[in-house]
């Protein structure tokens, strides 16, 4: 009898030991997949508002945000573009050499001139980027953007759209975001962190 | 007699002016049931064709108001719209229909809610500059504000 419940315990330590193996190796499995999930972004080469393309390939060393919006963007986009401004400043000297592409969804109206003008009234880090209709599908689908046109009463429109910042870090590997909603401390902390100073 | 009114009624109009414009400060517009409360705007980004309108309105009245109409003297277009945040989306619309002011209620227009929308920008909104527009009441009928333009991102809402 004593035999019995020895190996009915030894069983069922196999058993638990089995179940832990097979716990761990479903996380590992997780753990991949689930970087594919945070697998944002892609390599892009868009018209500037400075002249000439950016080449995310050429950003090789550099770390570098992303943000998505139009200029006749009453509030999100004025108040992130200005947000970053403070902070690239207050970064002082770590975020040197960091860049921020202000990309519009909206090419329609926000040509390069336009761009240009509007990006003016910020750090001079924030670059303006204008993709045609088509490289600006394919920006969605590989930043998991949403955009559309929302009509209005005079005959014009606005822009529903996606309000996150993208963070990419000096290998070009999506490392984060800066939400809309969060407070300026905890933007401030990432960019810190991303720019590992 | 009637001149020394004239000049009673011309300083206490020239007094409510400044009353009402001194920078900095609070100011709030009464006009019959209604009071609106320190309507502001911030500066626009140079280039940019749209500018913001924020205020608080309370309708002291027993009856529900509507705000169905504005205007304003730096723009060729003035619409009511709704913001707001779905997920890390910003969702815009519209609202043709005007805002409700219920009665005895008060509505307040904010960032990243309920705002006016200035298109068709006829100069840049600049800091500490005043300009004048018209808020049109179903009921209460037309009134003129002046908005009190904040820095680049600034937010007045607790003044309103």
């Amino acid at each position: 009898m004593k035999h019995v419940r020895m190996i009915a315990a030894a069983a069922v330590s196999v058993a638990l030991a089995l179940g832990a193996v097979a716990w761990i190796g479903a996380d590992l499995l997780r753990d991949k997949t689930s970087s594919s999930v945070f697998d944002i972004g892609g390599p892009f080469v868009l018209a500037s508002a400075r002249g000439g393309t950016v080449d995310s390939k050429t950003l090789a060393g550099q770390s570098y945000a992303v943000f998505f919006g139009f200029t006749h963007c009453p509030e999100v986009c004025p108040t992130t573009l200005y947000e970053m401004s403070n902070n690239l400043v207050s970064l002082g000297d770590a975020a040197e050499d960091f860049r921020v592409f202000f990309i519009t969804v909206d090419p329609a109206r926000d040509t390069l001139a336009v761009m240009k003008d509007y990006v003016s009234n910020f750090d001079p880090r924030i670059e303006a980027l204008v993709p045609t209709d088509d490289q600006l599908k394919q920006l969605a689908s590989e930043f998991r953007v949403y955009y559309a046109r929302v009509p209005t009463s005079d005959g014009g429109y606005t822009m529903d759209h996606t309000a996150t910042t993208f963070l990419f870090d000096r290998n070009g590997s999506f490392t984060g975001t800066l939400s809309y909603d969060e407070a300026a401390e905890t933007k401030q902390a990432k960019l810190r962190k991303l720019l590992g100073r | 007699m009637k001149l020394y009114n004239q000049i009673v009624l011309a300083s206490a109009l020239a007094l409510a002016c400044v009353m009402t414009i001194a920078s900095g400060q609070a100011h709030e517009i009464t006009f019959g049931n209604l009071v609106i409360h320190h309507p502001w705007s911030r500066q626009s980004p140079m280039a940019a064709d749209v500018a913001v309108g924020f205020m608080t309105i309370t309708n002291n009245s027993k009856e529900d108001d509507r705000l169905v109409k504005v205007t304003s003297e730096i723009s060729t277009t003035v619409q009511i719209h709704d913001m707001k945040m779905v997920g890390d989306v910003m969702k815009m619309e519209e609202l043709p229909d005007g805002v409700i002011i219920p009665a005895g209620a008060t509505v307040k227009l904010k960032p990243r809610a309920l705002h006016i929308m200035f298109m068709g920008l006829k100069r840049q909104v600049v800091e500490g500059e005043e300009f004048s527009g018209s808020l049109t009441f179903e009921k209460a009928g037309t009134v003129t504000v002046d908005y009190e333009v904040a820095a680049p991102g600034g937010d007045m809402s607790d003044m309103e």
